[in-house]
């Protein structure tokens, strides 16, 4: 059998169904509904065994469109440096406040991915980032918590 | 029905709504242009917006999206021979020849009007067709809709990646998994939470739409090094030509306008056919009734080969919201995203829609009519503009994408957890889409995972545990024969291209 990056995705699948499965099969069910036709484990079995079933056929039946990926083509560091923005974006929002935040994480992300037109950068950041909330804050009256802004009584 | 039009009119001329759908046009326009960046990525980027407006506006905004970006890729295939959206390759087959000739604005302005008869034409067969589907469904019952489900969820894997259906049956699966997740509808019993809170009420469905398809599309561009906007530096506002079209051209639309329309509504109805589908098969029909002079033109510039897919392409939108208005269940993945959408807002399509939210059910309709005089109007003067705020450099798309994801997922919950679990399934998404793994299946499984397991359980226990239910009633036993023929025929090939 000839091992390729899709038979390994559809391996981790088969393993990833099977601890569904198991998972399924220890949601704790009330006693009356134990021997019940349906209970909250019944569907969940089922889809334990249709990943089973489907990732099982894939990694047994030949793959006649394998894909073939080149690696060295790939653009792993700036979109891993896009993701860890991201998460640390994520992770001082609730604190920090969606204004500076979100503008920050703009500016950061233009310039992680090359570019260096500050004036630009700048104007698609924290004027954009004001204009887009009072949009939603303002005109489409959608709460946006922000403590920052809060703090410098821009914000009520 | 009359009274129900009046409805729809009264609801979708408000000013408010006329706005919504000419910001979703033109909004839908640019990010359709886009190649890779699809009509379903559209729609969710606006699912933050619609959150201020009742259900029926943010319904109109989302169709106006979706059919501007349909008309926003054919834009780009006639251009660029860069189709947009999978529903408009086949119409670069002539369109984009045709611009090579110097009829760039021609090939535009067939296509616009192709598009724009084949939604109207659409519309009018929706409006006399979903009210009595939705009489005809009220009929279904819980088996019914059960084996409904699993057809659509089957068919969409089968249309949605040529010769991966495994793959897409395993996204199946995969979403239907990542919507078991949390309380059971019943009996409250918490379901692969692993004791954490902030899964009791399940994943988000829109955290799952901007995960799978706005951010991970992000990642992919950057991750592939592709830059979607570099084509639209290309066009030239000089070079588009006389958007003119003279009796001659006209006479052979008019042939082709109304059998392509037909082929593309009646496609669209079937779940996971679609515009893609639709439009290929309009295009081949379309090369095989008209004569032999005709013929010869296909492929170099053909007003029929550009009009007729086109035509489909619309008229397949328009028909894919028939199951989503009349069952309950979306045709397509965009369907499913507005579905999920609708959902949000405590409004539950299906047969009982149009009685219980009249105005939703037909202004949708009405909207639709609006949105492609909206798009004719607006759209082809304004093309090669459009085509210039493209050029914005994807250092600047790409951030802003991500952007409005994570808005959407925090103006919804205001949870940290949230956005780190977005980010966890994009990541996922994009590794997964480098193996050609299709994201439409797993949305439309999540959407209908509950109603699919909600539909087991009643029709279980009416049988009390037994599964003859799926061959009691011969309505049942039929779809469930067309799903197993769909698995089968499938799994079939796969042995025989190997062999």
């Amino acid at each position: 059998m000839n091992i390729n990056t899709t038979k390994i995705i559809s391996l981790l699948f088969f393993i990833f169904s099977a601890f569904y499965l198991y998972t399924a099969y220890q949601i704790q069910v009330f006693a009356f509904d134990e021997n019940a036709p349906f209970n909250a484990r019944t569907f969940p079995i089922y889809l334990g065994y249709a990943g089973l079933f489907f990732s099982g056929l894939k990694l047994i039946l030949p793959d006649p469109n394998t894909i073939k990926v080149e690696h060295k083509s790939l653009e792993y560091k700036k979109t891993g440096i896009l993701i860890l923005i991201a998460i640390i974006y994520g992770a001082t929002i609730l604190k920090v406040g969606y204004f500076l935040t979100t503008s920050l994480f703009l500016f950061a992300s233009y310039y992680f991915l090359g570019e260096r037109r500050w004036i630009l950068m700048f104007l698609l950041s924290f004027p954009f980032v004001a204009a887009f909330m009072y949009l939603l804050h303002g005109i489409l009256d959608i709460y946006l918590r922000d403590p920052f802004l809060q703090s410098i009584g821009v914000m009520g | 029905m009359i009274e129900g039009i009046l409805i729809g009119l009264t609801t979708a001329l408000t000013f408010q709504n006329i706005l919504m759908v000419m910001v979703g046009c033109f909004f839908g326009t640019i990010i359709g242009m886009l190649p890779g960046l699809g009509p379903m990525t559209a729609i969710a980027l606006m699912i933050p917006i619609t959150y201020g407006f009742d259900p029926a506006t943010g319904l109109i905004l989302m169709a106006g999206v979706y059919y501007g970006a349909v008309f926003g890729g054919s834009t780009s295939s006639i251009l660029l021979n860069a189709p947009g959206v999978p529903g408009t390759v086949a119409t670069s087959f002539d369109g984009y020849p045709m611009a090579q000739q110097g009829k760039a604005g021609k090939a535009l302005a067939i296509a616009a009007w192709s598009s724009f008869a084949g939604g109207t034409l659409s519309a009018i067969y929706l409006l006399f067709m979903a009210p009595s589907l939705s009489k005809v469904s009220l009929s279904f019952r819980s088996p019914d809709y059960f084996a409904l489900m699993i057809l659509g969820l089957t068919a969409i894997a089968a249309f949605s990646s040529k010769g991966q259906f495994l793959k897409a049956m395993m996204m199946v699966v995969l979403g239907l998994m990542l919507a078991s997740v949390g309380q059971d509808s019943l009996s409250d019993i918490t379901r692969f939470t692993f004791n954490n809170m902030n899964l009791t009420d399940g994943i988000s469905f829109v955290l799952v739409v901007m995960a799978t398809f706005a951010m991970s599309e992000a990642l992919t561009i950057i991750l592939k090094r592709n830059d979607p906007t570099s084509a639209a530096k290309q066009v030239s506002l000089t070079e588009l030509g006389s958007i003119k079209i003279n009796k001659e051209e006209r006479t052979k639309m008019y042939k082709t306008i109304p059998r392509s329309s037909v082929i593309g509504f009646l496609i669209g109805v079937l779940p996971g056919a679609g515009a893609t589908i639709a439009s290929f098969l309009a295009y081949g029909m379309e090369r095989n009734v008209v004569s032999d002079e005709e013929k010869e033109k296909f492929g170099k510039g053909s007003v029929n080969g550009l009009s007729a897919p086109e035509t489909a392409n619309n008229a397949a939108c328009s028909g894919s919201f028939v199951p989503m208005l009349t069952l309950g269940i979306p045709g397509s993945g965009t369907t499913a995203v507005m579905l999920g959408a609708l959902l949000g807002f405590g409004v539950q399509p299906g047969p009982r829609l149009y009685m219980t939210n009249p105005e939703i059910f037909w202004s949708i309709i009405m909207s639709m009519y609006i949105g492609m005089v909206i798009l004719l109007i607006l759209n082809l003067p304004l093309i090669p503009y459009i085509a210039r705020i493209l050029a914005v450099p994807k250092n600047y798309l790409i951030p802003l994408i991500l952007f409005f994801s994570i808005t959407g997922i925090y103006v919804m919950s205001f949870n940290n957890f949230d956005i780190y679990l977005m980010i966890g399934i994009a990541v996922v998404a994009t590794f997964l889409r480098l193996y050609d793994f299709p994201m439409p299946p797993l949305i439309l499984a999540f959407v209908l995972g509950g109603l699919m397991e909600e539909n087991l359980r009643r029709s279980l226990l009416l049988s009390n545990g037994s599964w003859e239910f799926l061959w009691d009633r011969t309505l049942t036993a039929c779809i469930l024969a067309t799903t197993i023929l769909i698995v089968v025929w499938h799994i079939y090939k796969t042995f025989k291209k190997k062999n």
